[in-house]
């Protein structure tokens, strides 16, 4: 068989995971080799689709709707790449971060499967293979939670399991609904198939599974205890990229589902908007550093929900790039958000907001760091998350959906109160105990996080290319 | 996209000894790039810092005069990439942004000398020079930016960059005042972006062109264009301290005196001044904004602002905050020179951005200085200081004359050209305002001239102040760029000169 980038996106960090779980002591070693050899592989892969549009290979010569096809177009080259990108420099840091030889040995093969998964999700076809890739994804995440071994980490991942298992298990029978119905499980036959109401019920089924699983609210019970207890770049990558693995099976199956009608496109987008109001409220009570970060997700999981519905449903078919500029944005700057927390956890002691300015020692970088992300999470100017506020704003506006633009405003206004909570801790040194212990707290480790976020606030100036991209291939069925 | 490097690339070789298209590029740049190695420079390196600073700085000075002349002699910059389909980042090198960059060069270059003077010993010095020059590019960055697109970027880059130069000091006061200034204008930013997707929305481009862009809007929908006017000029009013947004200004000096120099001089109430002269000109057009009926109301709202501003100055204890409230009084002339749509009041308004700049960066850095040299905080402790601080007191006084208005000091010219266009657009009631205000002007400075120079000290003043040339100095210079302005008003190139040029643009005469 010849070797093609697609097959190897998929396979590298399966290899990976396997071979890191076999050979515990050279775990990191191999886990790193794995990530960076997927990330070539996506490298190669968006060359062939820059070159010639969408990539479409079957698995074993198979041709759906028997085998298994992989799809690779303008969107899910996008997400492999943000994801790679994402996931190599919160290994990076991961080699610091994780201390303890027992973290090391477990995270590696997790964070690997959680790869595999995640890049399964992007380029399949058929929703059975879907629903595989995201069982694969919650048994890796679960890990990846309770990996910090503490009372309240072991806690949150049990309740993120439960969460899970209920949401595959709606989304499995969503998925034998849709057999049943037609007979077959790919993209093309969704898409062919006569609207029917089974057909819908079956769709809203798989949905509601979904949006338990991006905790999207009210469904976002789960999901800040979780992110909030695991170790740093657990956080990251559960906080950063595994919520959107379910949200791009959303926004691809829109696609394909009979249109949604005006009613429940409405509906979704106030979830979101209840998402961006409560978790806003929440981020603002919230206690711990970490804890605040955690409900930013809940609220910017409701803001792409939003772009998805701000022009309703004649602007679906270009609704779902504000939605996807939205996604990218806060895969980067969330990560970058968590690894600096992270960083100044370790550094402080402890991540207690209001004690912040007590210490002495202050992580400069970490905070400048820290601050760089929330920059682009608020969606100020010129960063990635304010070109995919403006988008989003812009067609609400020209649709004229002036609630949604209030909702995005009220949202961008809790953030600034939000962070500027943890500002004040950076900035605030009449508080302090004991002499400030200038210049000790910048680090090695300081350089991933580091990294991530200036490539949130940066990637704001690539934004007509990364569109551009996006639209290769045709994502979302508008052939011309 | 690498066909688009190369062929920037290629431009830039090829005319970087001729014209030098970029020049407005490398303006922007000298500061941006300054201020990460200036972040990343050890506490220690005081020397360096410094070094580096005033380098940049002069830098800055020279290649901005640069750009003038080449403005002068009619060579057009523009300099632009596409963010997202259709909508530009745009730098542009008008007359209009050639004033106002060299305002904040100039300003710049004396500040910096001081803050260097004044910080010598403090702590967090990395940061604040960082920031300080962070400050100062998006200060060049709303001056040349081509589109109101581009302005929003940079008006939201100012707004983080003086947050933690407000708070510097880092006690309870200064993060409350911070709170305050970043609630004010990241709002006032937010509506900022709801005007400018507004007016994307509407007229499809957020270019700014002399004669406005937003004719066609306006014969179609009238209430629309009107509600665009409201929503921009409300936004820029917060960073303007328009009554009622004004709030935030007395409250943020708390800020160390080098950045309250800034914030009042060029850096934050002048983007917002500055942003209100881009809407109506260049996006509605002052016919357009005439004949929408949006002028006259504004022109009332500076006209109030400038009243309430003087009358809240005279109850002022703290030297700072009765300056304070003197810039939310005195800001609002440029306001209300640009809302009387004459062109002789644009020519009052535009050299008023200059002259008011100049008269109270003075005034900031002595009241500064008094401060550090003797501990005069207030008003009511400042008597007798003239003779313990004679140059710091002589530039102060110069420059509190000259806000009164006295002949021939910049701020008469600029409160001359304001009357002759009350007058010339009819509205006699201007003249009674300008010489209402300039009664109250002389109400709260001339108690404080009057203490300094005709009083005995009552306190226990130190022999000698205990302050370096680098804090005696700038504010004697800036003391005598008022008394240039002001007495060769019509030489070439000074600003009134520069601003008939301007206007003669911007009513495409």
């Amino acid at each position: 068989m010849m070797l093609d980038p697609l097959t190897l996106v998929l396979f590298a960090p399966l290899f990976g995971a396997v071979a890191a779980f076999v050979f515990p002591r050279a775990a990191a070693a191999v886990g790193l080799g794995a990530v960076l050899v997927t990330c070539g592989a996506v490298l190669w892969l968006a060359q062939q689709v820059l070159a010639a549009g969408a990539v479409t290979v079957a698995l074993g010569g198979w041709e759906p709707p028997l085998g298994i096809a992989l799809r690779a177009d303008g969107l899910a080259v996008a997400m492999l790449a943000m994801t790679a990108v994402v996931g190599l420099l919160v290994s990076a840091s991961a080699l610091d971060a994780l201390r303890e030889a027992r973290q090391q040995q477990y995270f590696w093969p997790l964070w690997l499967l959680l790869l595999t998964g995640m890049n399964g999700v992007y380029l399949g076809t058929d929703v059975f293979n879907l629903y595989v890739m995201i069982e694969v994804i919650a048994l890796a995440a679960v890990g990846l939670t309770v990996l910090s071994g503490t009372r309240e980490a072991v806690r949150a991942g049990l309740e993120y399991m439960y969460a899970s298992i209920l949401g595959a298990l709606l989304f499995l029978l969503g998925v034998g609904f849709v057999y049943l119905q037609l007979g077959r499980l790919d993209f093309e036959g969704l898409n062919s198939a006569e609207p029917s109401g089974a057909l819908s019920a079956a769709l809203a089924l798989m949905v509601i599974g979904l949006l338990l699983k991006t905790a999207l609210f009210p469904l976002h019970f789960w999901l800040p205890a979780a992110h909030a207890n695991a170790t740093a770049p657990a956080s990251a990558l559960l906080s950063g990229l595994v919520v959107k693995a379910a949200l791009y099976i959303f926004l691809r199956l829109s696609t394909y589902m009979p249109l949604p009608d005006e009613i429940l496109i409405t509906l979704i987008g106030t979830l979101g908007a209840g998402a961006v109001l409560w978790g806003g409220v929440q981020a603002l009570r919230a206690e711990r550093l970490k804890l605040l970060v955690a409900w930013s997700t809940v609220v910017q999981i409701g803001l792409i929900f939003i772009a998805f519905a701000r022009a309703g449903q004649i602007g679906l078919t270009e609704s779902w790039k504000a939605a996807a500029l939205l996604i990218l944005a806060h895969g980067v700057a969330k990560a970058a958000m968590f690894l600096a927390a992270g960083r100044i956890k370790d550094e402080v002691g402890h991540d207690v907001i209001r004690d912040l300015d007590r210490s002495s020692i202050r992580p400069t970088l970490a905070q400048f760091t820290f601050a760089l992300a929330a920059i682009s999470i608020i969606g100020l100017p010129p960063s990635l998350g304010f070109i995919g506020k403006w988008s989003l704003m812009e067609g609400a506006m020209a649709a004229g959906y002036w609630h949604w633009v209030a909702v995005t405003m009220i949202g961008t206004l809790l953030s600034v109160a939000y962070f500027s909570r943890v500002f004040a801790g950076f900035l605030r040194f009449d508080r302090m105990r004991g002499e400030l212990a200038e210049h000790k707290g910048w680090a090695v480790a300081d350089i991933a996080p580091l990294t991530l976020a200036l490539a949130a606030i940066s990637l704001g100036l690539m934004a007509t290319p990364i569109l551009s991209f996006l639209e290769l291939g045709y994502p979302f069925g508008a052939t011309p | 996209m690498t066909d688009t490097l190369t062929e920037m690339l290629t431009t830039l070789n090829g005319s970087l000894l001729s014209d030098a298209p970029l020049l407005p590029l490398f303006i922007l740049l000298t500061s941006l790039l300054a201020s990460p190695v200036l972040f990343a420079l050890p506490e220690s390196a005081a020397r360096l810092r410094a070094g580096i600073n005033l380098t940049v700085a002069a830098l800055k000075v020279a290649l901005v005069g640069w750009l003038g002349i080449k403005v002068g002699q009619g060579v057009v910059y523009d300099i632009s990439f596409n963010m997202l389909p259709g909508l530009e980042f745009k730098l542009q090198a008008d007359p209009l942004a050639i004033l106002f960059v060299s305002l904040s060069a100039i300003l710049w270059l004396v500040t910096t000398v001081y803050s260097v003077g004044y910080l010598e010993r403090g702590p967090h010095r990395a940061r604040f020079f960082g920031f300080f020059s962070l400050c100062v590019a998006a200060t060049v960055g709303i001056a040349m930016a081509g589109n109101l697109f581009t302005f929003l970027i940079f008006y939201e880059l100012l707004t983080l960059a003086t947050y933690p130069l407000v708070i510097h000091k880092g006690s309870a006061e200064a993060l409350r005042a911070g709170r305050i200034y970043l609630i004010y204008t990241l709002a006032g930013g937010l509506v900022l972006l709801l005007g400018t997707l507004g007016l994307w929305v509407l007229a499809g481009t957020t270019d700014f062109t002399p004669g406005g862009v937003l004719e066609d809007v306006v014969a179609e929908n009238r209430l629309a264009a009107q509600a665009l006017f409201v929503v921009l000029v409300g936004a820029l009013g917060v960073k303007a301290a328009l009554v009622p947004f004004h709030a935030w200004l007395p409250t943020a000096m708390v800020a160390p005196a080098p950045v309250s120099a800034l914030l009042h001089a060029v850096a934050v109430v002048k983007a917002g001044a500055f942003g209100i002269m881009r809407v109506v000109y260049e996006v509605f057009g002052i016919e357009t904004a005439q004949a929408l009926g949006m002028t006259a109301p504004l022109a009332a709202l500076a006209g109030v602002t400038i009243i309430y501003g003087s009358l809240r100055a005279i109850t002022q204890d703290d030297i700072k905050k009765r300056l304070a409230y003197s810039t939310v009084s005195q800001v609002s002339y440029i306001t209300l020179g640009v809302a009387l749509a004459s062109p002789i009041a644009a020519v009052g308004a535009l050299a008023h951005l200059i002259h008011q700049g100049l008269m109270k960066i003075t005034m900031f850095m002595a009241a500064g200085n008094l401060a550090e040299g003797l501990g005069v905080k207030k008003v009511s402790e400042m008597n007798g200081v003239g003779r313990a601080m004679p140059g710091t007191m002589l530039a102060f006084s110069a420059a509190a004359l000259a806000m009164i208005g006295l002949p021939p000091l910049a701020g008469f010219v600029s409160k001359w050209y304001l009357a002759q266009g009350g007058l010339d657009a009819g509205a006699g009631w201007v003249i009674a305002l300008l010489l209402g205000s300039s009664l109250l002007n002389a109400f709260y400075f001339l108690p404080m001239l009057y203490r300094a120079w005709f009083r005995d000290g009552t306190i226990e003043a130190p022999a000698r102040p205990r302050i370096g040339w680098m804090l005696a100095a700038p504010p004697v210079a800036t003391a005598l760029m008022v008394l240039f302005v002001g007495g060769f008003a019509n030489a070439p190139f000074s600003p009134l000169e520069w601003t008939r040029f301007v206007v003669a643009i911007e009513y495409q005469e």
